[in-house]
C-alpha cells in the first residue's frame, strides 16, 4: 500500500493501528485487509468482550444437553417454585476442609393453616461433580450420552441453580435449552435477511433507474409498517397445533422480514458508489458477465460491511422472537426459548413469589448487549483504510 | 414551495395506505378458518352445538361465504365512507370500540415522544460536552442497558417493584373509581398519575438511542473551526454550545421522529398488554386471536396510518428546521 516514508493519512492511520496493537509499521504495510480489520477490531475493548460473551453463548447453544444438569421438561411436584441454590466450593467438614462443589439441600414445608409452601435449609449438603454422570440424553438427536458439565454425586438428588418454575422444572436446564433456540433463531433469521438484503439491495444499486425506485418504495413501505402489530397478525395466523420445528421456521421467517431492509440500504448505497469505480468498469470492459462483476468483483469488497450489519440485525431478531413468544404468539410450549420462559413471568403473582423467573430476561439483555458491542466494533473496523 | 411539498407527500400516502389495507386484509384472512370456526369451537367448550343450517346462516350474515376479493372491496368501500364494519365478537360497530382506545394510543405515543426528547436532549449534550466524564459513562451504560431491555421485560420489572416494594398495582391508566367516569379535572389528574409508568417503560429504549445519536452528532460539530472562532470572540461556553453546534446537531435528532414513532406505536402494543392499558394493543391482540377480522383490520390500518402521519410530520419539521434539506 505505502512505503515507510509515506506521510499520507492512510499511512498515519496504519502507524497508529500498528503501534496500538504492537505491530511494526512494515508488518502493517504488507498485512492483508482481514488482518488490518482484526487489528482494528482488537482495539475495541467492549467489542472483544462482546465477542467472548457471544462465543460462550453459542457454545452453550451447541452443547446445551451437556450444560443442562436435568431434562428441561422433567416435572417435579416436590420442587414447585424451589428457590435458587448457590454453589459453594470450600467445604468444611469434621475431617478437615477441602475444595468440593456442593449446594445446601432445601426442605419443603407446608404451613398447615395457609397451605403456603416454604423452603428451608435442611443442613444437608448435596455434593456436585464437574463432568459427572447424570440423566441420559440424546446428543443432537444422534447418540445417547450421560456426561454433564455439573452433576450431583448422588444420582437421586437434584439441584436448582436458577430455581424451579411452577411445575418444578429446573430453570437452569430450561435456560440452557432456551439459549439454543433463541440464539439460533437470530442466526437463521439473519441468513434469510442476508439473501433478501443482498439480492434486493444489490439489484437496486446496480441497475438503478426504475428497479431502484420500485425497491426503494418497497423498503420504505416495510420500514413504515408498525412491526409489532404486523408480527402479531402474522403470528396469529400460525395454527398452534403445528409441530415445533414448523413453528420455529415460520417465526424465523416473520422475524427476518424486518432485518433485511437495513442491509438492503447498506448494500444499495455501496453498489451505487462502486458502480462506476475503475475496477468495475475495467471488469465490464473486459467482458465479464454481470454475475461475475457482482459476485466476484463488487460483493467481496462489501463483505466486512455486510457482516457488521448482520451482527447488528441479530439482536433485533432475538428481541422480536422474545416479544412474540412472550405474548403467546411465537413459539408454543413444549418448545423452549427465552421468550417462552419469560411468559411464565407474565403473571404478577408468580413473579412476586418466584422472582428468579426473570433470569431468562437477564440472558436476553446480555445477549443483545453483546451483539450490539460486537456489531459496533465490527462496523468501526470494517473499513481499515478509512479514517 | 413548502406547501407543494406537503401536498405531494400527502398524495403519496394514498397508494401507501391502499397497500397497507391489502396487507392488513390478507394478514387477517391468513389464519385457516374464520371467525365462525373460532366461535363454534368456543360454543363447543360450553357444550352448545350449532346445527349446519344456522352456521350457514351466520356465515351468510357476516358475508364470510363470499370470495375473498369481494369481501375486501366491500370492506374498503365501507371504510371510505367511514364505516369500519361490525365486530363479530362484540356485536358492535368497530368504530364504537376503537376511537377511545386509538385516542389514548395517540396520546401515549406523543407524550412518550416528548418525554424522550426532553430527557435525551440535555443528557446527550452533556455527554458530548463532558466526554469521558463519569456522567458520560453513566449515561452511556444506562443507555446501552435501556437499548437491550425489551419493553415488556421493563414493564414486568416495574410491576414487580411496584407490587413487592410499594404494595400497589401499577397497571392500567385509571384508578377504579375513574374508569367509567366522564372526563373531569380529577380524572385527568388520575390519568397523569398512571401515565408516567408506561411513558418511562416505552420511552427508555428510544431515549437511549437518541442520547447516542445526539452525542455522536454533537461530537462531530464540537471540533469544527467555527466553535473555536466563537470561543475566541469571548462568547460564554453555555451560549456558544447552545447557539451553534447544538442547532446543527439537532437536525438528525428531529429526523429520528420518523423511526421513533413507528417504534413507539409498536412498543405501545406490547407494553399495553403487559400493563393492561386501555389502549389499542390488548384489544387488537384479542381480536387477532379470535379472528375478529374487521376489528383487527381497523387496528392494523389505523396504527399504520399513525406511523405514516408521524413520518410526514418529521419530514416537514426537518424542512422547517434546515433550509438545506431539499424538497424531494
Amino acid at each position: 500500500m505505502s512505503d515507510t516514508t509515506d506521510t499520507s493519512p492512510e499511512a498515519g492511520r496504519e502507524a497508529e493501528i500498528a503501534a496500538s496493537v504492537g505491530h511494526r509499521h512494515e508488518d502493517v504495510a504488507i498485512a492483508s485487509q482481514w488482518q488490518l480489520i482484526w487489528w482494528a477490531f482488537r482495539r475495541h475493548k467492549l467489542a472483544m468482550v462482546g465477542l467472548w460473551v457471544i462465543g460462550l453463548f453459542y457454545l452453550v447453544a451447541l452443547f446445551c444437553e451437556f450444560f443442562a444438569p436435568d431434562d428441561p421438561t422433567q416435572q417435579n411436584r416436590r420442587a414447585v417454585f424451589h428457590p435458587p441454590q448457590m454453589i459453594h466450593f470450600i467445604d468444611n467438614r469434621e475431617d478437615g476442609w477441602g475444595i468440593r462443589p456442593f449446594v445446601w439441600e432445601m426442605d419443603r414445608h407446608r404451613d398447615p393453616d395457609t397451605l403456603a409452601i416454604t423452603y428451608e435449609k435442611s443442613g444437608e449438603k448435596i455434593y456436585l461433580r464437574f463432568f459427572g454422570r447424570g440423566e441420559e440424553y440424546r446428543m443432537w438427536g444422534l447418540f445417547d450420552w450421560d456426561l454433564h458439565f455439573l452433576a450431583t454425586v448422588e444420582p437421586r438428588d437434584q439441584f436448582f441453580l436458577f430455581g424451579a418454575d411452577r411445575l418444578g422444572r429446573d430453570m437452569f436446564s430450561r435456560v440452557m435449552y432456551g439459549t439454543r433456540v433463541s440464539m439460533s433463531i437470530g442466526l437463521v433469521g439473519v441468513a434469510i435477511a442476508m439473501v433478501l438484503g443482498i439480492a434486493l439491495g444489490g439489484a437496486s444499486g446496480y441497475y438503478g433507474g426504475r428497479t431502484d425506485a420500485i425497491i426503494q418504495r418497497l423498503i420504505e413501505f416495510v420500514l413504515s409498517l408498525p412491526t409489532i402489530p404486523i408480527w402479531l397478525a402474522l403470528a396469529a395466523a400460525l395454527p398452534p397445533s403445528w409441530p415445533v420445528y414448523q413453528q420455529y421456521f415460520v417465526i424465523t421467517l416473520i422475524v427476518s422480514l424486518v432485518g433485511w431492509t437495513e442491509l438492503g440500504r447498506v448494500v444499495r448505497g455501496r453498489f451505487l458508489a462502486m458502480k462506476n469505480d475503475d475496477f468495475v468498469i475495467a471488469a465490464r470492459l473486459d467482458g465479464a458477465s454481470e454475475g461475475r462483476i457482482i459476485f466476484r468483483h463488487m460483493l467481496p469488497s462489501l463483505t466486512s460491511h455486510i457482516i457488521a450489519s448482520l451482527t447488528l440485525a441479530i439482536p433485533l431478531m432475538i428481541l422480536a422472537e422474545t416479544a412474540l413468544s412472550f405474548l403467546g404468539l411465537g413459539l408454543q410450549p413444549p418448545a423452549i426459548s427465552w421468550g417462552v420462559l419469560l411468559k411464565e413471568a407474565q403473571n404478577i403473582r408468580s413473579i412476586s413469589q418466584a422472582p428468579w423467573l426473570f433470569i431468562p430476561g437477564g440472558f436476553v439483555v446480555v445477549a443483545v448487549l453483546a451483539f450490539n458491542f460486537l456489531g459496533d466494533g465490527m462496523r468501526d473496523a470494517a473499513d481499515p483504510y478509512a479514517h | 414551495m413548502l406547501l407543494r411539498y406537503i401536498l405531494k407527500r400527502i398524495l403519496w400516502m394514498v397508494p401507501f395506505l391502499f397497500a397497507v389495507s391489502i396487507v392488513a386484509f390478507l394478514l387477517i384472512q391468513a389464519p385457516p378458518g374464520d371467525y365462525l370456526t373460532t366461535y363454534i369451537a368456543k360454543l363447543g367448550e360450553s357444550n352448545e352445538v350449532l346445527d349446519q343450517a344456522s352456521i350457514e346462516n351466520l356465515r351468510a350474515r357476516f358475508g364470510l361465504d363470499r370470495p375473498l376479493y369481494v369481501q375486501y372491496f366491500k370492506w374498503v368501500a365501507n371504510l371510505l365512507q367511514g364505516d369500519f364494519g361490525m365486530s363479530f365478537e362484540w356485536r358492535q360497530p368497530v368504530s364504537d370500540l376503537i376511537w377511545q382506545r386509538m385516542g389514548l394510543t395517540v396520546m401515549l405515543s406523543f407524550s412518550t415522544l416528548l418525554f424522550t426528547w426532553a430527557v435525551a436532549f440535555p443528557i446527550g449534550v452533556y455527554s458530548a460536552v463532558r466526554k469521558y466524564s463519569i456522567g458520560d459513562y453513566v449515561a452511556t451504560t444506562l443507555g446501552f442497558i435501556g437499548l437491550a431491555t425489551p419493553n415488556f421485560l421493563l414493564a414486568l420489572i416495574m410491576m414487580y417493584v411496584g407490587v413487592v416494594y410499594f404494595g400497589s398495582d401499577v397497571g392500567g391508566l385509571f384508578s377504579n373509581e375513574y374508569k367509567n367516569a366522564p372526563w373531569s379535572l380529577a380524572k385527568f389528574w388520575d390519568l397523569l398519575k398512571h401515565l408516567w409508568l408506561p411513558i418511562v417503560v416505552l420511552g427508555t429504549s428510544a431515549t437511549a438511542s437518541l442520547i447516542r445519536i445526539m452525542r455522536a452528532n454533537l461530537l462531530d460539530e464540537l471540533n469544527k473551526p467555527y466553535v473555536d472562532t466563537a470561543r475566541a470572540k469571548g462568547l460564554s461556553e453555555f451560549w456558544l454550545i447552545m447557539k451553534y453546534p447544538v442547532r446543527v446537531a439537532l437536525n438528525p435528532f428531529v429526523s429520528t421522529i420518523g423511526w421513533v414513532l413507528p417504534n413507539l406505536v409498536s412498543g405501545a402494543v406490547v407494553t399495553a398488554i403487559v400493563l393492561s392499558l386501555p389502549t389499542a394493543g390488548p384489544l387488537m391482540l384479542q381480536a387477532l386471536l379470535a379472528q375478529d377480522m374487521y376489528l383487527a383490520g381497523a387496528f392494523v390500518l389505523l396504527l399504520s396510518s399513525l406511523t405514516v402521519v408521524g413520518m410526514l410530520l418529521s419530514d416537514i419539521l426537518l424542512v422547517l428546521l434546515d433550509p438545506r434539506v431539499k424538497y424531494e
